[in-house]
């Protein structure tokens, strides 16, 4: 497909598909927990609602540097796409973080700041086995690029099985999802109250929950790299890790940085290190 | 090439000069233009080598050889003299079984003598003397206006600022010296020259801790410095003379060359503060902040990673090529890691500047094109930014008097010029689209193909450590953008010249972020056709393009902020109590009145600076004693 194409669909259809993902995952969380939940669309609602709010801030600036946020997070999201090479997309997705961490620390509310350092712990947390997704792939590959990832005949995930389970769990990082939802949670009632997202508020948050939106398509693209150009599957798979994630998210409770970032390099190394390690020397 | 003697000899007429001036005005007067001649020079250095191939040039002197030696036996006699005033008698040993060899070296060159031009120039001298004369011009300037703040702040230390800028001219000579030397004799003498410079600017304070430092920085680098003498015997004792040429040592290839390579190698290590040797950097921002500058951007740790990269080549795909990557890469590693524990904004710096010259180390090991590619780009870009960080830290310090990170807090309000332009040099050290960005990249493109399984083994370093510099680079900037309570502005304090060099050094950052695939079109390519005959293409096009769309993005996000800081209306912060007006205090319970204060992690139950560098240094000579240990087995054979 002809990239510029590519990346004008993701712009336009991410937030659809991101919306019914979670509207689904808010249902089936609701279901989870024996309640009926809200309808499909809610999410769509909820930022529809929040960009109509008046716009309150602690300083101006925060609101900047959460527009930053969106459109590095837009802006990564069609890089992927449009078929661009993995590890600038990587790159970009840091940079797209820092600024919400900035966004964050700019407050100086004591909730956003420690929600902005947790966030920090996180991005370090999960930033090598991001990269070494990216050399995995490689390594099967032989191309740094999406556009030749997506067009592989066989199946990547039988070479890297390591590496996905390594990204299966930093992916619970990625979705903000219990256990590792230590910035900033899906609800109010934690000991941060909403974490580095405490200061936003209106168009700001509305714009947050955008970039999560576009943000955990993109997180899904990389679960389609594993499986190649056989589309089906990794359909499959992304339906059931998502359905995992979210029985995760129900049945476990936060746990302290120390033991999200150690567990989080730990898995790493053993599982995605020790494979891209082993096919080196193959 | 009169103009490579002009670039040695010029700046040691103004040392001399300065060494003598007392005046102050004049100082000034001699100082900036020695600075802008320095620089235009260097430029024009710059220009030649882009345009024609490598440059040899013989200088027309009978028995200058002599005159080198009899230098080199000055410095020895000199440094003899000062650690044994100072009882430091390992620092003596090590000078005086480094003359001894130096001896037999002259001894074996006499009899058995090769000419071979003594100077010359190709792209990476170009790039190198740049940097040298743009950045280390600028530093110097910049000192004049800080070492008055220094001594009006510091009255008890003594002021002997004719010499200070003095060495400092002398320390600009001596580096453009081993960046033009083609005979590895002079490279080496140009080498201790600079040693002995960092060695009187570090001890310049006369504190009892600055003169241990000084000590140290000496003996760690006289110990890597002593390798070279040996790379001498070496080539000297297997009969091919002509090898003590550096671009004749090069084409040799690995059969001939590796060993002295390997040798020089691990003084280059030393210089560059790699682990084990790093902690004579650490210890060197005793220092006042324009000697860190000019040690940690353009001189001093540049001559260690400049040494490595001319020796690239020999090492692709040799085991003691990738044993220093992985010096290097374990030094990235650890010293980002360490960076995290840090408030002191200078031992950050200290510290991420280690860490960068390991990246660039471990891409130099490896040694392929892509990989040389890498380091050069990262040596640009860390010179430039590096300097400019550490210029305003420097200011930022005489202001709050602090050189706390904590202390920064709400910067942006009180000095929003200063700010800018430390957000835009942290910007350069690790965010896309900037440089480093661009470097750490290539160096995991570069790793990923070169000699299995290590390359792999260096990816995996340098993806955890990706993830650690932007932990401790991101909270600075936070800490500088997080307003409590808006403080007066006041930047009017602040020395003209000061101020100016920090714009010229924001300007730089910036225009090589832009300009960068033009200095690898015009320079670092053609430069690595030379060395590797042939060269993939190593930034596709489409690459390039992607980075300017991200440059474009993050240039039109300024305009963006004028429109979003005047549309919010303000509301107090979230206290979780009854915020009193607008203010840092709020109502808790019981009635009592509290006042918000934050504080930044640092994590330092799991990055310890004692424990993660005493396990480094540990691996560091483990690999270094291994190394050694290789070329004296391959010498042997």
């Amino acid at each position: 497909m002809n990239p510029f194409l590519a990346a004008a669909l993701f712009i336009i259809l991410a937030p659809v598909v991101g919306v019914l993902i979670t509207g689904l995952d808010r249902i089936l969380t609701a279901r989870m927990q024996g309640r009926v939940g809200p309808p499909v669309l809610q999410p769509w609602y909820d930022i529809r609602k929040l960009f109509q709010k008046k716009q309150v801030a602690v300083w101006g600036a925060q609101s900047f540097f959460i527009f930053c946020y969106l459109i590095f997070i837009i802006f990564t999201g069609a890089l992927f796409f449009a078929g661009g090479d993995i590890l600038l997309v990587i790159f970009a997705f840091t940079l797209g973080h820092v600024f919400l961490v900035l966004g964050a620390y700019v407050s100086y509310s004591p909730y956003a700041h420690i929600g902005a350092e947790r966030e920090l712990i996180q991005l370090m947390a999960v930033e090598p086995m991001i990269i070494i997704v990216a050399i995995g792939l490689y390594q099967v590959n032989d191309s740094f690029l999406v556009g030749d990832m997506i067009n592989h005949p066989g199946l990547p995930i039988l070479l890297l099985p390591g590496v996905f389970l390594g990204f299966i769990y930093i992916l619970t990082f990625k979705l903000r999802k219990s256990p590792f939802d230590l910035a900033t949670s899906h609800h109010a009632h934690q000991e941060l109250v909403k974490g580095s997202t405490t200061e936003f508020s209106g168009f700001t948050l509305g714009m947050i929950e955008l970039a999560h939106i576009y943000e955990l398509v993109v997180m899904l693209g990389f679960i389609w790299l594993f499986f190649g150009n056989n589309l089906f599957l990794s359909a499959v798979a992304i339906v059931v890790i998502m359905v995992l994630e979210i029985l995760v998210d129900n049945c476990t409770s936060r746990v302290r940085w120390q033991d999200a970032i150690t567990s989080a390099w730990f898995v790493t190394l053993v599982a995605g290190a020790g494979n891209i390690f082993a096919l080196s020397i193959m | 090439m009169e103009l490579l003697i002009f670039l040695i000899l010029f700046p040691l007429l103004i040392a001399g000069l300065l060494a003598v001036i007392q005046a102050e005005h004049v100082r000034r007067a001699v100082v900036i233009s020695g600075a802008v001649l320095v620089g235009i020079a260097s430029l024009v250095a710059l220009a030649f080598s882009v345009t024609s191939q490598a440059v040899f040039y013989s200088v027309p002197v009978n028995n200058i050889g002599i005159l080198v030696f009899i230098g080199d036996i000055l410095i020895s006699g000199y440094i003899i003299f000062v650690s044994l005033k100072a009882r430091q008698y390992v620092v003596t040993g090590i000078t005086v079984i480094q003359l001894i060899l130096l001896c037999a070296v002259e001894y074996l060159a006499l009899t058995n003598h090769a000419h071979i031009p003594e100077l010359f120039s190709d792209q990476l001298s170009g790039i190198m003397s740049a940097i040298i004369g743009v950045i280390g011009g600028l530093i110097c300037v910049y000192a004049l206006g800080y070492m008055r703040e220094y001594h009006a702040e510091h009255p008890d230390r003594p002021d002997t600022r004719p010499r200070f800028f003095g060495i400092m001219f002398l320390f600009l000579s001596a580096m453009f010296g081993i960046i033009f030397s083609n005979n590895l004799l002079w490279l080496f003498f140009f080498w201790e020259i600079t040693t002995l410079c960092s060695y009187l600017l570090i001890r310049y304070p006369n504190t009892d801790e600055a003169i241990k430092n000084a000590f140290r920085a000496l003996l760690f680098n006289l110990i890597g410095g002593a390798c070279i003498p040996i790379a001498f015997l070496v080539i000297l004792l297997t009969g091919e003379s002509e090898l003590i040429g550096l671009h004749e040592l090069v084409s040799a290839g690995p059969g001939l060359a590796l060993i002295p390579a390997g040798l020089i190698a691990v003084a280059g290590l030393a210089k560059s503060a790699q682990f084990p040797f790093s902690s004579w950097l650490v210890g060197a921002m005793v220092a006042p902040t324009p000697v860190s500058a000019l040690l940690h951007s353009s001189t001093m740790v540049k001559a260690g990673v400049y040494i490595i990269a001319r020796f690239a080549p020999v090492f692709e795909g040799e085991l003691i090529g990738i044993l220093i990557a992985l010096i290097g890469g374990i030094t990235f590693l650890a010293a980002s890691a360490i960076a995290i524990s840090q408030s002191n904004a200078k031992k950050v710096l200290a510290y991420s500047t280690i860490a960068n010259l390991g990246l660039i180390v471990a891409c130099c090991g490896v040694g392929t094109a892509e990989g040389l590619w890498a380091a050069i780009l990262l040596i640009i870009f860390h010179a430039i930014a590096k300097s400019l960080l550490f210029l305003s830290v420097g200011t930022v310090e005489h202001q709050i008097h602090s050189r706390n990170i904590e202390d920064m807090s709400g910067l942006v309000t009180k000095m929003p010029r200063i700010t800018m332009m430390i957000l835009i040099g942290i910007a350069g050290m690790f965010l896309a689209p900037f440089g480093m960005l661009i470097s750490k990249w290539a160096s995991l493109h570069a790793f990923v193909e070169s000699v299995p399984p290590f390359g792999i083994l260096l990816v995996i370093i340098i993806a955890y450590g990706s993830g650690i510099t932007a932990f401790f680079w991101a909270k600075w900037m936070g800490k500088l953008i997080a307003v409590g309570e808006p403080q007066q502005k006041d930047e009017s304090h602040i020395p003209g010249s000061e101020k100016s060099i920090l714009y010229i050094l924001s300007a730089l950052t910036i225009v090589v972020c832009f300009g960068f695939p033009v200095i690898s079109w015009y320079l670092i390519e053609p430069w690595l056709l030379t060395m590797y005959q042939s060269v993939t293409e190593l930034i596709s096009l489409s690459n390039i393009e992607i980075m300017f769309m991200m440059l474009f993005l993050v240039l039109i996000m300024p305009f963006s902020l004028a429109r979003f800081t005047r549309s919010a209306t303000r509301v107090p912060r979230y206290l979780c109590g009854i915020p009193e007006s607008e203010t840092m205090v709020f109502t808790g319970s019981c009635g009592i009145k509290r006042e918000i204060e934050l504080s930044n992690y640092y994590l330092d139950t799991i990055f310890c600076e004692k424990r993660i560098s005493r396990i480094s240094v540990g691996i560091g000579i483990f690999l270094i004693v291994l190394i050694l240990n290789i070329i004296i087995v391959g010498g042997g054979l």
